[in-house]
């Protein structure tokens, strides 16, 4: 079995984002961007499914900037095989994402398609679910196990009440949790053979999808900050206050 | 505008955090509720809806193939209906953010996710960034798909309503997927979403028995639901459901006490709309006093008893 694994290259987690004083966006010059968070686990996923022997090829996906090939190389680095970059300047929300990874599904014909439930910039919560609607195929969220088994895949999900296991039918979605698995560093050999490794280079028109972004950003701005208030010295001080407010 | 609501209930009853869709849905338009599920606790699920102040009318989809809330059932039942709407709104919850961006697909619409306030037919504002910024978005699509953030919206009166109930139904199974189990605790707590409040631990805690020892009789004493970070959750100190976060539960209670926690964006992101935050961390220079209404510095294992002790 193929596994196709979309990543995005987005702020490193532990930058703060500042926004920008025209209320036109968040400001990315010379910030640390990084693989995805979620997308990281999707590729270790992806690895380790390779390793039991689940799945025989990875490859690594990117819609972005010429800078995701940096990203691509992350992801081929831990242990794709090959990697796809549909170049591009334009924001790209998730429906038309999705719309694109449908045709690459289509020419690439995986078994199972895997990637982060999230990215942590835009914090939609889509391209997974819209993929496997436009797909026609099963879909499981929020993974924190996926185990294969056949022509179906087992996969345990993180939900509000604790965690729900579904079966799917394969070729499906599988959308990853914090909780998968901790991703591998990839080791100096490995960050040079990847240098090796295919990275062929496409654009959004190759597929016919239409990027024109359908929601309009109108104003970003900073959210109401929050004011530091007392340090108490002691727990007597912390209860009297908290009897004040009412709350205890 | 017409809108429909999917609206997630168990054991009959109707979860909070689609109390507060049924008001975001009122903002723009009337509001149809599609209940989807199997059998009697559907039916008393519909009953339950159609209770709700400003619920103009309730579907009712009963089958075996939507007792569990797989997507892809509810979303090929949700599609066809959409004929007769302008706009579909879901909570953005587990459930909620499942199914939501598959019937968006379908219909060809770009979903607005985790809305946190309602400026217009079409304008909405939502958090990104880890609720760094805030962004304001105009949807050009002929049908909205939205996901409602629970705690930024009044939950609507479960007293009031009277409207018919609709039996509808749908395609049923589509045999993509299906149910296998799941591993949920039912507490005695209150669900963190709607609890008024709510006691965190961090990774401090060390590990499952310490944090049992400490947080709990605290959390007992305050009537409170329990939350915890990434950290604790990750080292298995409490299960996934506990997490408060970015992406975790997003929670605003009258009261939020950090205990061992940092204050990391991504946790931040889950809980500074809380009303008071008190943080207990022994690191004065820890985050989380930034946004911490009354802080104490100090060790967590002298303090929580302490505190438990004088409340
Ligand atoms: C993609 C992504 C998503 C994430 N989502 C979330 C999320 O939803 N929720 C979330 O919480 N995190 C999330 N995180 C993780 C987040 O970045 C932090 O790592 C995490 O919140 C830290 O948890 P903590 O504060 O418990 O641990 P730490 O940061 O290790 O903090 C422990 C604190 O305890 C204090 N302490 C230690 N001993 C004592 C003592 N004896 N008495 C008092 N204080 C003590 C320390 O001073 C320290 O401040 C996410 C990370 C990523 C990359």
């Amino acid at each position: 079995m193929k596994i196709l694994v979309p990543v995005k290259r987005v702020i490193d987690y532990n930058v703060r984002p500042r926004v920008k004083p025209d209320g036109s966006g968040v400001d990315l010059a010379n910030v640390k961007m990084s693989m995805n968070p979620f997308d990281e686990i999707a590729v270790e996923e992806a690895i380790r499914l390779k390793e039991k022997g689940a799945a025989a090829e990875i490859v690594a996906v990117s819609i972005g900037p010429v800078k995701a090939q940096e990203t691509l190389r992350t992801a081929l680095a831990m242990g794709a095989d090959r990697a796809i970059l549909v170049q591009t300047d334009d924001e790209v929300e998730p429906l038309a994402v999705a719309k694109i990874l449908k045709a690459i599904v289509d020419e690439e014909q995986p078994g199972m398609v895997l990637m982060g439930k999230q990215a942590i910039d835009d914090d939609s919560n889509q391209t997974g679910q819209m993929l496997a609607a436009l797909w026609g195929r099963p879909q499981g969220t929020f993974a924190s196990k996926v185990e294969v088994s056949g022509d179906s895949v087992n996969v345990t999900r993180e939900v509000d009440g604790g965690l729900e296991t579904v079966s799917l039918k394969l070729p499906a979605v599988v959308t990853t949790d914090l909780r998968l698995n901790e991703p591998r560093y990839a080791s100096l050999p490995n960050i040079m053979k990847a240098k090796s490794k295919l990275l062929t280079v496409k654009a959004p028109a190759d597929y016919g999808v239409d990027t024109a972004p359908r929601l309009k950003v109108t104003n970003v701005s900073e959210p109401p900050v929050r004011q530091a208030g007392v340090k108490v010295g002691s727990v007597d001080e912390l209860v009297s206050k908290l009897k004040a407010l009412g709350v205890a | 505008m017409k809108t429909l609501v999917l609206i997630e209930h168990e054991g009959g009853q109707v979860k909070d955090a689609s109390l507060a869709t049924v008001t975001a849905a009122g903002k723009l338009g009337s509001v149809h509720a599609l209940v989807a599920g199997e059998g009697v606790e559907a039916k008393q699920a519909a009953e339950a809806t159609a209770k709700i102040a400003g619920v103009d009318k309730v579907l009712l989809a009963s089958d075996a193939a939507y007792a569990h809330m797989l997507a892809e059932n509810i979303a090929d039942l949700i599609v066809p209906l959409m004929a007769d709407y302008e706009a579909l709104l879901c909570n953005a919850t587990s459930n909620g953010k499942n199914v939501a961006p598959r019937v968006a697909a379908l219909l060809d619409v770009m979903q607005v996710s985790d809305i946190i306030a309602i400026d217009g037919e079409r304008t909405f504002k939502r958090p990104i960034y880890a609720g760094n910024a805030i962004a304001t978005v105009e949807s050009s699509d002929a049908k909205l798909v939205i996901t409602v953030r629970g705690t930024s919206f009044e939950k609507a009166p479960i007293e009031g309503g009277t409207p018919p109930i609709e039996e509808v139904s749908g395609k049923g199974d589509a045999s993509l997927s299906s149910f296998v189990g799941c591993e949920t605790q039912t507490s005695e707590r209150p669900e963190l979403t709607s609890a008024k409040v709510i006691v965190s631990g961090g990774r401090a805690l060390k590990d499952a028995a310490t944090f049992e020892q400490l947080i709990v009789p605290l959390a007992d004493k305050l009537g409170a639901g329990i939350g915890a970070s990434r950290a604790a959750v990750d080292a298995g100190y409490v299960p996934n459901d506990y997490q408060v976060g970015q992406t975790g539960k997003i929670v605003a209670p009258e009261l939020y006490i950090a205990i061992g926690i940092s204050g990391a964006i991504q946790h931040l992101a889950g809980m500074k709309e809380s009303k008071t935050i008190v943080a207990i961390n022994k690191d004065g220079d820890a985050p989380i006093f930034q946004i911490a209404d009354i802080g104490l510095v100090g060790d967590l294992f002298q303090i929580v008893p302490e505190l438990t002790a004088k409340l």
